[in-house]
């Protein structure tokens, strides 16, 4: 048992009357190191902690939740916390629909998030390995003229979750990931990319991996010029694919369904998407760097199928959402009182990258998206987005492409789904990524 | 005074001369306490009141080119040694032993708020929630979302380091955003605006509450006759404030010393150069009063300060912080910024703008055959090794016959920083800013972009319309 478990039930404890204290405490140790030039340029070490108190006042017209977090762990700081989220609850509306999270007698998920190979390299190793991956990068292809970072990073985290309502869980997680932003050079161009290998251990990782991915994704984008405008079928990669399917989720979400924001709203049972498109939210999945055995509520995680075969099956919902949408909690609380989607997975297909690229015969392969935040509305649909990538002439890749837009809306590009692969990546982050090919794309370039 | 402080100056002493003890070239402590407050109201009802208080320091060294940190909430003495071994754990020179280091007399920059936020009472924060909800919804039925929040930072930090620097800051920052949606038959479309400056609650006038929320609902009700934005090449007029986005992500971040010491900026090695067009003079000023990006001294300590990066076109300085200006043997220009006490500080913008010239907006409308009319972007995004930037319009009009005519749906503009730079044909002289939260690396930071009402010949606009 932590002393950090420990202070979160006394706090959790102190609740009276019509009140109840939620007492959510992450807290854990990072390692960072960047190497540049062949020597360290940064050595970060640090343990940190956050502590974040919601305090709920039950009233006559219904609840009232007041929160508050602090960094620090001592008493006075603690309890000042407290003393600012009940402050906090007492100005809010009162409302029907707020409760916090009772245990609902689902089991959670026996998964193990901890390596057991976490502590197995010494400070010198990560250091060494942050060095072998600048090293790797510029020897593996003449054209790699600059290496702006080569980082190796690992953490563990554990997070404490009590409720004076008999919520009392803590998971701990460990994770490792090595990345590089290499920039190639030819002729007086500049081009960059980024490769990526991601590990629960600094032991599970590979610099030949992350290497090859950098060299790869800024050398093939040399020689690149606009696209041609035109309409036509974009290959997402498992990178950008995994973006896309993660601006998607913004309208599963239940709490922007019973809010009116989502262009899913009303929609349950319809198709929404090609039959290929089959999406399901399980962070109960290990093999998805986002699993976890609960939600930020401490409710088990569960599968929830969002889309099957192109049909619209639900939503995911927190506590208050749930309750607002006369249903019950998915396991999809977020930290900061939301519902979202939490590990997505889509079903994959029978074909590879290369063999959707050849049956598409002619298109565009998108490499990296840009401007997301602010060309695409998870509201009205609308999306507009830069990208780089590569033309897809008679079956091939053919030349890179950058200063090219991309536009469509986000309902008809998932009924536009033409192909998915089986080319299953588990990227971190919040989707797990594939290759889709989605037609009728507007591509503007020159 | 040691009160005042945030650490006692004889503690300061000791945690640098322990950092030092490994033989470092510099160390440093940054020491940050911030209390901050949001409320939050969707529908009318008050959701959410949260506060968060945020209290640590982060030790740094610097050992030839290597940096070593670590931070910590910890501020008793024996928590900071922590971090200072930490910290020093790079640094590999036998040279050892006793270093003394006697901080010099504190430079304190009070705050300039005129309220401070924390002795604001909650209820007239939410006083003023409601009355931006009322004036959104005073703008018709088809506004059938309000989502509002306010939100206040308080943020006091000190500066201490090897070279006798002892100096600290009080940042009061201020923000309203209101978030519209209007519902009809072409379905939802949203509007946003916000008022925030670097100043406490006086910044909440019933003028500017009333005119930011009128905006928003403006935004969200003319977007529902919008049209698909055209796909395709046209000049772009950019409408005053909000276009200095584009110079933060079409030129800023590759003016940052970071990318041009590493030679990964398409700018390295180009002073003196023609870089823009000759109406273009781009200044970074970390003391412009109020603006969302004002600073006294940066989060290393030096004084923020203007600094020229183009002047009519040619290219005459960098941006710089501690690390990048060292290496190159001259001072820092003011701008070494980090998110919290847990990051490491970084060359950052602070109120970045282009300067007037002499054209009057409706002239430079009139001007244009066809085109279109940005009123308001959203954020971007560049890629310094190449320049290619992209940013959203949350709000455009099409330009016919030199009239703003037709609204457009929501499109993004891509470009290339360079290109872009040399395309501005017309400047006018309504300068004006607008507040903004800059990503780099992940680091969150306040800055301020601006700019007077302009064109550019042609930029790529990706509509869906033919």
């Amino acid at each position: 048992m932590s002393d950090i478990r420990e202070l979160a039930r006394r706090i959790a404890g102190d609740a009276t009357g019509n009140e109840q204290i939620e007492v959510v405490v992450v807290s854990g140790t990072d390692t960072n190191v960047t190497a540049y030039h062949g020597s360290v340029e940064k050595f970060t070490s640090a343990m940190s902690a956050g502590f974040s108190i919601r305090v709920l006042l039950d009233g006559p017209s219904g609840a009232r939740i007041g929160t508050a977090s602090t960094g620090a762990l001592d008493d006075a700081a603690v309890s000042e916390a407290l003393a600012q989220a009940r402050d906090n609850a007492r100005f809010a509306t009162e409302d029907e629909f707020l409760a916090f999270a009772r245990p609902d007698g689902v089991p959670a998920p026996a998964i193990d998030l901890v390596s057991s190979h976490f502590d197995d390299l010494s400070t010198a190793n990560k250091i060494e390995m942050a060095l072998e991956l600048e090293r790797a990068t510029r020897a593996g292809d003449d054209r790699i003229r600059q290496v702006q970072a080569a980082t190796y990073v690992d953490y563990r985290s554990s997070s404490v979750i009590v409720s004076s309502l008999g919520i009392d869980v803590e998971t701990t997680e460990t994770g490792a990931y090595l990345s590089v932003a290499a920039i190639a050079h030819h002729d007086g161009e500049n081009q960059s990319g980024y490769g990526l290998s991601v590990g629960r251990a600094g032991s599970e990782l590979s610099v030949e991996t992350a290497a090859r991915d950098a060299i790869r994704r800024s050398t093939e984008m040399l020689g690149a010029v606009k696209a041609p405008s035109t309409r036509t079928t974009a290959v997402f990669d498992s990178r950008t694919a995994s973006e896309l399917l993660a601006i998607i989720s913004t309208a599963l979400s239940g709490d922007m369904v019973v809010r009116g924001r989502s262009f899913f709203a009303g929609r349950v049972g319809e198709k929404v998407a090609a039959d290929a498109f089959t999406l399901v939210d399980d962070p109960t999945d290990i093999r998805h760097f986002a699993a976890s055995p609960v939600d930020g509520e401490g409710l088990a995680s569960r599968r929830n199928a969002l889309i099957t075969g192109g049909t619209l099956n639900g939503f995911v919902y927190d506590t208050v959402s749930a309750r607002r949408a006369g249903t019950s909690s998915t396991g999809n609380a977020l930290r900061g009182g939301v519902a979202g989607c939490r590990a997505l997975q889509l079903l994959p297909g029978t074909e590879d990258f290369d063999a959707i690229i050849r049956q598409i015969g002619d298109g565009i392969v998108v490499r990296s998206l840009r401007g997301v935040h602010s060309g695409v509305n998870p509201i009205s649909g609308d999306f507009s987005v830069g990208i780089t990538g590569r033309m897809i002439r008679h079956g091939q890749l053919a030349e890179p492409v950058r200063e090219v837009t991309i536009a469509s809306s986000l309902q008809k590009m998932l009924l536009d789904v033409v192909a998915i692969g089986n080319d299953v990546e588990w990227l971190p982050g919040l989707a797990a990524g594939q290759t889709v090919a989605i037609s009728d794309i507007t591509v503007t370039g020159s | 005074m040691a009160t005042d402080l945030l650490l006692d100056p004889d503690v300061i002493d000791a945690v640098l001369a322990v950092a030092l003890a490994q033989g470092a070239d510099f160390a440093e402590i940054f020491v940050e306490d911030t209390r901050s407050t949001t409320t939050t109201m969707d529908q009318r009802r008050v959701e959410d009141l949260m506060s968060n208080r945020s209290r640590g320091a982060g030790v740094r060294i610097i050992v030839g080119s290597t940096t070593g940190y670590a931070h910590t909430a910890d501020l008793s003495l024996s928590g900071l040694i922590a971090a200072a071994e930490a910290a020093r754990s790079v640094a590999q020179r036998a040279s050892g032993g006793a270093t003394v280091v006697a901080v010099g007399a504190p430079q304190v920059h009070a705050m300039r708020a005129l309220i401070e936020p924390s002795g604001v009472d909650r209820s007239q924060r939410i006083d003023i929630l409601r009355t931006a909800d009322d004036i959104a919804r005073s703008h018709g039925g088809a506004i059938s979302q309000v989502q509002l929040s306010i939100a206040d930072n308080s943020r006091r930090i000190l500066v201490a380091n090897s070279r006798g620097l002892l100096t600290t800051d009080h940042q009061v920052r201020s923000r309203l955003n209101v978030s519209c949606v209007a519902s009809g038959d072409t379905g939802m479309q949203t509007g946003r605006a916000t008022l925030a400056a670097t100043a406490g609650f006086e910044l909440f006038a019933p003028e500017r509450v009333a005119q930011t929320a009128a905006n928003a609902a403006r935004q969200a009700i003319t977007k529902m006759s919008a049209r698909p934005a055209p796909s395709g090449d046209f000049p772009i007029v950019l409408a005053n404030g909000f276009g200095g986005v584009l110079f933060h992500e079409a030129c800023g971040h590759g003016l940052e010393a970071d990318a041009i010491v590493k030679k990964t900026s398409i700018y390295t090695d180009r002073v003196g150069e023609l870089v823009a067009s000759e109406l273009v003079t781009l200044v970074d000023d970390g003391t412009c009063d109020g603006e969302w990006g004002a600073i006294a001294i940066d989060d290393e300590g030096a004084p923020a300060s203007r600094n020229v990066l183009i002047e009519n076109g040619v290219l005459t300085d960098y941006m710089w912080d501690y690390v990048r200006a060292s290496q190159e043997g001259r001072e820092s220009s003011g701008n070494g910024r980090r998110q919290t006490y847990q990051d490491l500080p970084m060359v950052r913008m602070t109120n970045t703008f282009l300067e007037t010239r002499d054209a009057t907006p409706d002239q430079i409308i009139a001007d244009t055959p066809y085109g279109v009319y940005v009123a308001a972007l959203g954020g971007g995004q560049v890629d310094t090794s190449t320049g290619d930037f992209v940013f959203g319009m949350t709000e455009a009009y099409l330009i016919e016959n030199g009239e703003i005519t037709a609204p457009l749906r929501e499109a993004n503009l891509v470009g290339n920083g360079p290109d872009v730079l040399a395309r501005v044909d017309a400047v006018a002289n309504d300068f004006a800013m607008a507040p903004g939260t800059c990503g780099k690396w992940g680091q969150q930071v306040p800055v301020g972009s601006g700019q007077p009402t302009m064109r550019l010949t042609g930029m790529t606009v990706g509509g869906t319309a033919a």
